[in-house]
């Protein structure tokens, strides 16, 4: 008999529109982070080191990526033969068909590759945060306290507690009350969006509210939970955690890595982070170049300059070139004596032999100030920059670009130029 | 297809020093982040070559270790799969291999129950790409009994003296063979990879055994090359043997140069390697590194110049490193200065250490201190 004591659920399946270009193509479990990993790498690792052997993936938004990365889970460990990792998209069903309309409303509609398991605890998970937590002790946790579900909090400074939903707890931890956003929060316990359920009350509570539009954990299932009277408690979680879905935390969590002891550190033997990697040649640093305060993946070569930056694997950066305060993903091409200063670039962007990057005085982005901002360029992956070229800051590019589109070859401060085609 | 590959990789060689105490050629980290057998297990991966055997004796504790899964070359299939035979007392047997025709005789009935037609038998500690299906083709092409790989060294290339040295008629048939001859009659050399017909190579194994004789090149190339037919294959591409510490170290030092580095690493075929999931190299401050490899894993604090940092170096602050090897997991205390040296895996270098070797005396360093841990 198929008995698995605890299984995941990972929420993958969201666009995270707040990355911008990074995510017109791929959904943003799938953006790269930290040189070589991919941001689902970090919930997943976590499962198979935690013990958790059976993880389903919820996807909707451009899954092609996220498919090909997870495949049959040999990375993570979760190739099984009972259980391992199961990519879960939205399906055709006899009576009607719906996409997945919120985070619980997707755990609905999984409801049978759960039953299958026959788990005991159900631990929800998104995949947009870098952080390393054992799951096994927030079920000891939960186990311990008796609880019905258990929700993951993380200590916020009091001032930006009110960005996020906080919790009210009593000395023993038990939940009492919840603010969604508060003004005046009462509470620094933000909600980090990992809970754990007693599975039968997670399969009474997602049958009940079936029919909610666009039925979400934190707004429908935990309230209504609540009000039901199931014992909801509060672990508190004290290490790194790191929420990566504006282009300017994503930039700061990727700045960090290259402090000389960073706060979350990839180095440590214990706690390992597994991506999937090609097998590539290590890199080639040249004899004029100088690489200082970075992160450089397999497989790069560098004949320029670069520093305090995150560089991915296979990428080449040429003579005379300069990459400072940068991530670069895998596979770009930076050019002879090419210029580039605080830009996020994607997998396989060419950037144009003597082209700078983020010149000039800040100005917000006409097309999405919210998005593009914190000085940053952004250049969306597989995009060609020519030659030549001077782009200033608070910028976004998609697409392959002339010359053409650079009046008198400067592309000024909040400019951008967006081409996602079909 | 139409082969099952052989892979000689038992083989110890003094040559190599201090730094084959703890393995085999075979298994010698190379290149940052491959061991010399991926050349070849990648050469029969790639000429989709399904079935491997891996004969190993010598301290194989590194190779199986490397060899812990098939799925790193896609051998883990339904279909062939990856083997490694090392010896074993049976009823009739308590020896070791005790030559490499003897490894094979012993493990005859590996041959005797595949159904591929044909061999290929390649030694483990050779750096090159080679489609071994050109090799067979030719080989059917002149219907020859065994076919050798050769290769034609530049004068002052490398040492003649260490390889099976061949001479050729005008049709590329073997006339002559002489195993690490004195003195080189040509300077065409066996490579160490043969296609022979696999019934030919049992019966000549059958036979060898029962004269009591062990080795494949002189009891079976050079006993049998008037009577069977032998014809050379000539290669011309890159290609190095690493049986001597000085080649190991040049070969390394080949890959500082673009060309030959993308003629491995960016054309097709890819070689291939066990994944350890080690994070990306780190640089920090005050690291300075030209004209250097760098493998995953590493962490700089020094200066490194025409060098090789294999996987999980630490170089610590105020290090000088100068034209040397640092194999894998070694940890390089704060000011030491190294030049000409190997450095052998998993050594920890104290504080100020400073080791230094010739340009043309290069030094194997095997330091077995203790690693405090930070």
């Amino acid at each position: 008999m198929i008995k698995k004591e605890m299984i995941a659920m990972l929420l993958a399946g969201g666009q995270g529109s707040r990355l911008g270009v990074l995510t017109s193509k791929l959904a943003k479990p799938a953006v790269a982070f930290g040189g070589k990993y991919k941001i689902i790498d970090f919930p997943l690792s976590n499962c198979i080191n935690s013990g958790v052997d059976t993880v389903g993936v919820l996807t909707q938004y451009r899954p092609l990526r996220l498919n090909q990365h997870i495949g049959i889970g040999i990375p993570w460990d979760l190739d099984r033969s009972i259980g391992g990792v199961t990519v879960l998209p939205p399906y055709e069903k006899s009576t009607n068909s719906q996409w997945y309309t919120g985070t619980a409303n997707a755990i609905y509609q999984n409801l049978e590759y759960i039953d299958y398991y026959n788990p005991d605890y159900v631990l929800i998970l998104s995949g947009d945060h870098i952080y390393k937590m054992d799951y096994e002790v927030m079920l000891d946790f939960h186990k311990s306290s008796n609880a019905d579900i258990t929700l993951a909090t993380y200590a916020v400074p009091m001032e930006e507690a009110s960005r996020f939903g906080v919790v009210i707890t009593d000395d023993k931890g038990c939940i009492t009350e919840f603010e969604e956003k508060p003004e005046h929060p009462r509470s620094n316990k933000a909600s980090m969006g990992i809970y754990i359920f007693n599975w039968p009350v997670l399969r009474e509570a997602l049958i009940t509210m079936k029919d909610q539009p666009s039925c979400d954990f934190g707004k429908h299932i935990i309230p209504y939970c609540h009000e039901k009277g199931n014992k909801i408690c509060a672990y508190e979680y004290k290490g790194y955690w790191k929420d990566v879905g504006t282009l300017g935390s994503y930039w700061e969590a990727n700045m960090e890595l290259i402090d000389i002891i960073p706060e979350f550190n990839l180095y440590e033997e214990f706690w390992r982070i597994y991506t999937k990697s090609d097998v590539l040649p290590p890199q080639y640093i040249a004899s004029d170049a100088s690489v200082t305060k970075s992160i450089i993946g397999e497989g790069t070569e560098v004949y320029g300059t670069v520093e305090s930056s995150v560089v991915g694997s296979g990428v080449s950066i040429g003579k005379g070139a300069i990459v400072r305060n940068s991530i670069i993903m895998n596979g770009a091409v930076i050019e002879d004596g090419a210029i580039i200063d605080k830009a996020i670039i994607a997998e396989g962007v060419v950037i144009g032999a003597g082209t700078e990057l983020g010149v000039g005085e800040e100005a917000p982005n006409e097309l999405a100030p919210h998005i593009y901002s914190f000085g940053l360029v952004t250049i969306g992956e597989n995009s060609v920059i020519p030659a030549g070229v001077k782009i200033g800051k608070n910028v976004a590019i998609f697409g392959q670009t002339t010359i053409d589109e650079y009046p008198d070859g400067l592309l000024k401060s909040g400019s951008s130029i967006i081409k996602v085609g079909e | 297809m139409r082969a099952i590959g052989i892979i000689l990789a038992g083989g110890n060689n003094s040559r190599m020093g201090d730094l084959s105490a703890k393995r085999a050629v075979a298994a010698m980290p190379i290149v940052g982040s491959y061991r010399a057998i991926d050349f070849t297990l990648s050469n029969m991966t790639n000429s989709h070559i399904q079935k491997v055997a891996v004969f190993t004796q010598y301290n194989s504790r590194s190779l199986n270790e490397h060899l812990n899964s098939s799925k790193w070359w896609d051998f883990g299939r339904k279909q062939g799969g990856l083997y490694v035979f090392t010896p074993t007392i049976t009823a009739t047997n308590n020896f070791w291999y005790k030559g490499t025709a003897d490894a094979l005789y012993q493990n005859i009935n590996f041959l005797k129950a595949a159904h591929e037609p044909y061999v290929v038998i390649a030694s483990g500690d050779g750096i090159y790409k080679m489609d071994y299906n050109k090799v067979l083709e030719d080989h059917i092409a002149t219907g020859a009994d065994i076919t050798v790989v050769c290769k034609d060294i530049k004068p002052g290339e490398d040492d003649l003296s260490r390889f099976g040295v061949v001479k050729v008629d005008d049709d590329n048939r073997i006339i002559g063979f002489d195993e690490k001859p004195l003195i080189a009659e040509t300077n065409t050399v066996s490579i160490g990879v043969y296609v022979v017909r696999r019934r030919q190579l049992i019966e000549l194994l059958e036979a060898c055994a029962a004269e009591g004789r062990t080795d494949f090149v002189n009891d079976i190339l050079i006993r049998y090359k008037g009577v069977k037919k032998l014809y050379a294959y000539k290669m011309d591409s890159y290609w190095r043997n690493i049986g001597t510490v000085e080649s190991y170290f040049n070969t390394n030092k080949d890959f500082l140069n673009k060309e030959i580095r993308d003629y491995f690493f960016r054309e097709h075929p890819d070689v291939y390697s066990k994944v350890e999931d080690l994070p990306p190299a780190k640089y920090n401050g005050e690291a300075v590194v030209n004209n250097s490899l760098v493998a995953s894993g590493c962490i700089i604090n020094g200066t490194v110049e025409d060098s090789i940092l294999f996987k999980k170096v630490y170089v610590g602050n105020n290090c000088v490193i100068k034209n040397s090897i640092i194999l894998n997991d070694v940890h390089i205390g704060d000011n030491s200065y190294i030049e000409n040296c190997i450095i052998e895996s998993r050594d920890t270098l104290r504080a100020n250490t400073v080791r230094t070797g010739e340009p043309n005396q290069i030094k194997v360093v095997v330091e077995k201190n203790f690693r405090y841990s930070l």
